[in-house]
């Protein structure tokens, strides 16, 4: 009868305390930005590499230039799993905090996130991934998905195979296979593959994968039997270290294996050991940690122990995404406080920012991430920016690039993608802004 | 002393059959009824009702459907997480074809095509018990999930599978959409979940819920004193899958906001299951409160560390969640194996006895 006197008492308190237990506001001169990621779960391989990097790039702005124009960074982590539901729980919870831009991280997340920005007036940045729709800033002025979407990725990855075949004409009767995880990260492709298949006429197969993927063996039975030319995937998580391996395991053309740039870090090759020699995924910056960026990141964070990773993990693929992915984020910010004035923005002029960002080399080589990235200009109608894409190929130890910049056909991509974004507006209840009134 | 149905005499049937029979009971609940209905909408901030309450609202009746089927008529049931799909894409399909349609009107279809769909996979019930009823059910739950992935029209043809709510009005007010605002999206979860609660409440006491539960205890016994199996069973398949169906809607347009596929995962059975068995089987009480432990629980125990000052890894922080959490379930099974509603039946039974137990 005690314990259960005790088990009572102890639900009440927790019951009520439970949400009690609220955050603290972030204060003074400073700007917060919830930092949703996964630590746990099965994405967790290619979510600790991208938390470690924003929490490193940030801590850097901190602990190196005091913040921003002397507004220091304010941050959170909060876990998702990589499971919606989570995310919207992580996002309701931060946004007493003030944020004034997140990065979801996850494409299920930012479908969650996007109709509550204009509401909450908070910038959300799906860098690289998203909806791709929202790319037009036109009916999604809140959501921004430079470097690039996934349209214009898949469609640079068939620009890619084309070249390798010599000419895209040579691509009639090739068969090209679209392995994908099955969810709307995994599905965003599918629409250009299937336009360009119509196009150049290469015999498109689409194979999903169910989450979290580590049972993919029908697949790849399936992918045996059809004897693709090329292989092109789109998995996060576990789904990759399985994807890659099993590629191998049924003896497929590694190099003619390409992942998407979701699909192709170290922590996806590396345990398929040799096997995963000759692996291509497409990515928008370098590999590697030899850029001054990374010798300041070492020195000044990791140096005093605030790191938030292993020092080995500096360089990463998925790292060097995320401080890239940060560094645009602070640049709108900084951007934005030429024109507001050096404090604490509000979302609306963070939004700004992201929608003139222009990073130019110059900027970059300021930045010390000449090389690591192209320049890039953001403008109202376009939220994609003008990002290029490039092929990495994995050798056994590390990423190394084999294309030059890739233009995707944005005169497929674009077409396609303004349709699109009257469809998600119209379900949204959204109207389309001029641009040509913004200043 | 206070608190019993000593000299509380009764002067009609209809008192006398009161769902509860005692006064102080009824006060108390009306009181719960003003605080969730006045007090909390005005008091509660975003966060609370967000990312809470209307979680709790769906998932208790969501809850209180399986518990219906499972605690009520004895049937285990893992697809729960597909009945729930079934009543959100159905609402999603129903509210983009015709705008102009109640709100209420198409939770309440929603649910009548997910009672259609359970009632079809209730079938093998007829044939099969137990364990191996819950595997048939899990057939369910994978077939209905791969349908709405593979088929591109549940979902209108979005390229990325997802289903977003619509914005949508009911009397003048934005229930559903971005700019529903949480307090109207609260108020509509919590009054659904009071009247279908009240429906099923009254179900379980009546003709209905007796020859469920006679068939629960002993199906060839109830089968002998003339309840006939065949629509005994298939109607609280369909009663539970209304209740799942109406959940499942709500979970989109209450709640999410936009849904895939995963969202209705075999994860979600389970959780209901879990809010089921942990709640009290055969209580609709119980349903309540397991989605509150559910729901709670784990956000209690996310929020602790930051509450107590420690400075702790997120990873940490979450895998330390998952063991607490985990080791509260086993530790709750084996103290109190009835379930949460069965505590309060014993805090009940002691305060009849106060101040003076014997």
């Amino acid at each position: 009868m005690k314990l259960r006197a005790f088990l009572i008492g102890g639900l009440i308190a927790a019951v009520v305390a439970g949400p009690l237990a609220g955050a603290v506001l972030a204060q003074g001169n400073t700007m917060f930005i919830p930092l949703l990621v996964y630590r746990t779960g099965p994405f967790a391989p290619n979510g600790i590499p991208s938390a470690n990097g924003f929490n490193d790039y940030f801590n850097l702005l901190n602990e190196r230039d005091g913040g921003i124009n002397g507004v220091k960074l304010a941050w959170e982590e909060c876990e998702t799993q990589y499971k919606t539901d989570l995310g919207v729980e992580c996002y309701e919870r931060l946004k007493s905090k003030n944020p004034v831009l997140v990065n979801p991280f996850s494409t299920g997340i930012t479908y969650q996130l996007i109709p509550k920005a204009p509401v909450d007036k908070v910038v959300i940045h799906s860098a690289g991934y998203g909806m791709t729709a929202s790319a037009d800033g036109r009916w999604f002025p809140w959501v921004f998905n430079f470097p690039m979407t996934y349209w214009s990725q898949a469609s640079a990855f068939i620009k890619y195979v084309g070249a390798q075949e010599g000419g895209l004409d040579k691509l009639k009767g090739k068969k090209i296979i679209h392995v994908f995880h099955n969810s709307p990260y995994g599905k965003e492709a599918n629409p250009t593959l299937e336009e360009l298949s119509k196009r150049h006429q290469f015999e498109l197969t689409l194979l999903p994968v169910d989450s979290p993927g580590q049972e993919q063996k029908a697949t790849w039975l399936q992918v045996r039997r059809i004897n693709p030319d090329w292989i092109y995937i789109s998995g996060w998580g576990v789904m990759n270290q399985v994807a890659v391996k099993e590629a191998a395991a049924h003896g497929m053309k590694m190099d003619h294996v390409v992942g998407n740039w979701w699909t192709g870090t170290e922590t996806d090759v590396v345990p398929a050991g040799d096997a995963a020699r000759g692996y291509k995924s497409m990515t928008f910056h370098a590999p590697g940690s030899n850029f001054k960026i990374h010798q300041d990141i070492l020195k000044l964070v990791h140096g005093k122990g605030k790191g938030s990773g292993p020092k080995e993990g500096v360089g990463e693929v998925l790292y060097n995404r995320t401080i890239i992915n940060a560094m645009l984020d602070t640049e709108a910010i900084r951007l934005a406080m030429t024109r507001f004035g050096n404090k604490p923005l509000t979302g609306e002029q963070v939004r700004w920012g992201m929608e003139n960002l222009n990073v130019t080399e110059q900027r970059l080589e300021q930045l010390g991430m000449k090389g690591l990235m192209r320049p890039l200009r953001v403008t109202c109608d376009n939220h994609e920016g003008n990002g290029l894409a490039l092929v990495q190929q994995w050798d056994g130890k590390k990423w190394t690039i084999v294309s030059d910049w890739i233009e995707p056909m944005r005169d497929v991509v674009r077409p396609k993608l303004e349709a699109a974004a009257v469809e998600e507006g119209k379900k949204l209840g959204y109207t389309p802004r001029d641009c040509a009134k913004e200043k | 002393m206070i608190y019993r149905e000593a000299g509380h005499f009764k002067s009609s049937y209809a008192a006398d059959q009161a769902i509860f029979p005692i006064v102080q009971d009824r006060v108390f609940l009306g009181l719960v009824a003003v605080v969730a209905f006045v007090a909390v909408p005005l008091a509660a901030n975003e966060y609370w009702l967000q990312a809470i309450l209307i979680p709790f609202l769906i998932y208790a009746l969501a809850a209180i459907g399986l518990n219906l089927l499972t605690g009520y008529a004895g049937q285990l049931s893992l697809g729960t997480g597909g009945f729930m799909a079934v009543g959100a894409y159905a609402a999603f399909k129903l509210t983009t074809a015709f705008p102009w349609l109640n709100m209420l009107v198409v939770f309440v279809l929603a649910g009548l095509v997910a009672a259609g769909v359970g009632l079809l996979f209730g079938i093998p019930s007829l044939r099969i018990k137990g364990f191996y009823l819950a595997v048939a059910t899990l057939a369910a739950q994978f077939f209905l999930i791969w349908l709405f992935n593979k088929v591109g029209w549940f979902v209108n043809y979005a390229p990325s599978g997802t289903a977003t709510a619509p914005p949508r009005t009911m009397l003048g007010v934005m229930v559903t959409g971005p700019q529903a605002t949480a307090s109207a999206r609260y108020l509509m979860a919590l009054g659904m979940v009071v009247l279908f609660a009240l429906v099923a409440k009254n179900l379980v006491r009546g003709r209905v819920g007796r020859s469920w539960m006679a068939m629960r205890d002993r199906d060839i016994a109830a089968e002998i004193i003339g309840i006939r199996p065949l629509q005994t069973k298939l109607l609280a398949f369909a009663i539970s899958s209304f209740y799942c169906g109406v959940a499942g809607a709500e979970l989109l347009f209450l709640y999410l906001g936009s849904v895939e596929t995963l969202a209705f995962d075999i994860n979600l059975s389970f959780l209901v299951l879990f809010m089921v068995i942990i709640g009290g089987l055969g209580s609709v009480l119980g349903s309540f409160l397991g989605a509150a432990f559910i729901v709670l629980v784990p956000i209690f125990l996310t929020n602790a560390p930051h509450w107590l000052g420690l400075a702790m890894r997120t990873d940490t922080q979450k895998h330390l969640e998952l063991m607490i959490f985990g080791g509260l379930i086993v530790f709750f099974l084996i103290v109190e194996p009835r379930g949460l509603a069965r505590l309060w039946q014993v805090t009940k039974e002691k305060l009849r006895l106060w101040p003076f137990p014997h």
